[in-house]
């Protein structure tokens, strides 16, 4: 049976402020930059201020009446946002689509954004309130996601052989896609020395390991498919997407007490399989893939819950060139959080709805199916997949 | 770094905080016991400790005096400050900790004074305890 969200919405504009490394968006304000992302998006769809009538969030999201006083927005029907973090940045699309399809909206702010000049999100979970449930991880040193992420990093080269060369690949592959994108951050090529002599941050996670720490924000625009035929650019009709997580993953990586099957993964395998189900594809269909790659390990297992490879051939998979501009599934196309920038996970949408266009600088020749990823971390973890 | 010890981690990014499911572990540690909450109904241990069995929905618990002894599932070697406050402290090794007796529960924890080269995956461990500088606080080191 067809799903009742599939094809009946479409991305109609995207708009992104600059990426800038950590600190240097200032003097501009969070606040300005959100406004910025969203007054780019609505110019790109061809429409207004006074045409918004919702917001759909992630993390929770911004002040919708702040942004309402600022940008003058008239009215608003909808403002709402998914639970969690990071992992519910992809997910956002599909609340903006229940939003519509419900009748409850029809033309929808997706936009996130971050500022780390004064909290650095490598050490975030330094900064979380003293809670009892805190206090069974906090004693121990682990001050920021990455530590935690090296943890199921571990278990999973235990497991599964994984090496450190595996990350590398990773690593060296994003930052190849993003020399062809004069919009990221990296600019210099790496190597495989300048890779295994950084520093180890988190062992088995050295430095290019870990996603950057930016500056940004990226906001798109979402409505009824109909209307977006009419609408200035090519839709990018919004397949699929779905969000969530099983008990066994749950609160993860403050967890750390899931089944062994699936402590060394993303906690994606059941949003993957409900994803493909509702898009009524196969991994094998995906022709670009953006995951959420805060972590290289992260990015490994990843592709091995959505499909792309068995439980536990991540690594060798990633080190055959499967995941290059020329491979089976091309992977971040944009360079990533690893080399582009980092605006927590909307960098991943933003790059699919270019290669849907047809307009992205590292294009996919032919793309009609791409797929993000938001998470890997708390539940929700989410899944999107975009359509010509 | 081959053979630096590893410490334990700073103090200053850790503040106790507990309820009423969780103060009796805590208590326990300040006298020097390592326990864990057992479900009266069906026997499942869950760790950290919560106001319902995940299981069975059960409130009764029976907190169960564990051997002190573990298993390392997984570890990390934090080496690098990112964090001003760390510089003292390091490397130090979070690692979590299978408890012997506990039903495959697990414990957030670190692995101390031995050398960080030392620790593995499946490395046994016991239970030492740290007083120094705030509540008392469980860590490991290589049983012998």
């Amino acid at each position: 049976m067809r799903h009742a969200m599939r094809d009946r919405t479409a991305i109609v504009g995207v708009g992104s402020t600059p990426y800038y490394k950590r600190g240097q968006s200032a003097p501009q304000t969070l606040h300005e930059l959100v406004g910025k992302s969203i007054l780019a998006a609505l110019d790109d769809a061809g429409l207004g201020v006074a045409d918004v009538d919702g917001f759909a969030y992630f993390a929770g999201g911004f002040d919708t009446g702040l942004l309402m006083e600022t940008l003058g927005i008239p009215e608003v029907r909808f403002t709402a946002s998914l639970t969690g973090t990071g992992g519910g940045s992809a997910g956002a699309v599909g609340l903006a689509a229940a939003a519509i399809l419900s009748g409850q909206a029809e033309t929808v702010v997706v936009v996130g954004g971050n500022q780390q000049g004064a909290q650095r999100f490598g050490t975030i979970t330094s900064s979380y309130e003293a809670t009892p449930d805190n206090a069974f991880f906090a004693a121990s040193g682990l001050v920021g996601p990455g530590h935690m992420f090296a943890l199921l990093a571990r278990r999973h080269m235990h497991l599964y052989g994984t090496t450190r060369d595996h990350f590398a690949d990773v690593a060296l592959t994003m930052r190849r896609h993003a020399l062809g994108n004069p919009e990221a951050l990296m600019k210099k090529p790496l190597t495989r020395e300048d890779y295994h002599a950084a520093p180890l941050l988190a062992d088995p996670h050295c430095l290019f390991d870990f996603c950057l720490e930016s500056d940004g924000a990226i906001a798109v625009i979402v409505t009824r498919a109909e209307r977006a035929r009419d609408l200035r650019r090519k839709p990018v009709l919004v397949r699929a997407c779905t969000q969530g997580a099983s008990r066994d993953w749950g609160r993860s990586i403050y967890w750390m007490n899931m089944p062994d099957e699936s402590f060394a993964s993303s906690g994606h395998a059941p949003v993957a399989r409900r994803l493909y189900e509702q898009a009524d594809v196969t991994p094998a269909d995906i022709d670009v893939a953006q995951i959420y790659d805060h972590f290289t390990s992260q990015v490994i297992m990843q592709l091995e819950d959505y499909g792309f490879c068995a439980k536990g051939e991540g690594g060798p998979f990633v080190s055959s060139g499967a995941i290059a501009l020329d491979g089976s599934i091309p992977v971040n196309t944009d360079g990533g959080q690893l080399s582009c920038g980092y605006v927590w996970g909307m960098t991943h949408i933003r790059e699919a709805v270019e290669q849907i266009r047809g307009s992205a600088v590292n294009q996919v020749s032919g793309a009609e199916l791409a797929l993000v990823t938001g998470g890997p971390s708390v539940v929700p973890v989410s899944g999107l997949i975009l359509s010509s | 770094m081959t053979d630096l010890l590893a410490k334990r981690p700073p103090r200053a990014f850790f503040t106790l905080s507990t309820d009423a499911w969780t103060k009796p572990f805590w208590d326990a540690a300040a006298e020097h016991r390592l326990v864990a909450p057992r479900c009266v109904d069906c026997g499942h241990f869950r760790l950290p400790p919560t106001p319902f069995c995940p299981q069975c929905r059960s409130q009764k618990i029976d907190w169960v005096t564990l051997s002190g002894r573990g298993t390392v599932y997984s570890y990390t070697v934090v080496a690098r400050a990112v964090l001003p406050d760390m510089e003292a402290n390091l490397p130090y090794v979070p690692a979590i900790v299978e408890l012997e007796g506990a039903g495959g529960a697990r414990l957030i924890s670190n692995v101390v004074d031995v050398p960080v080269e030392a620790v593995r995956v499946g490395s046994a461990v016991r239970v030492v305890w740290d007083d120094e500088g705030g509540p008392t606080v469980p860590r490991f080191t290589l049983a012998d």
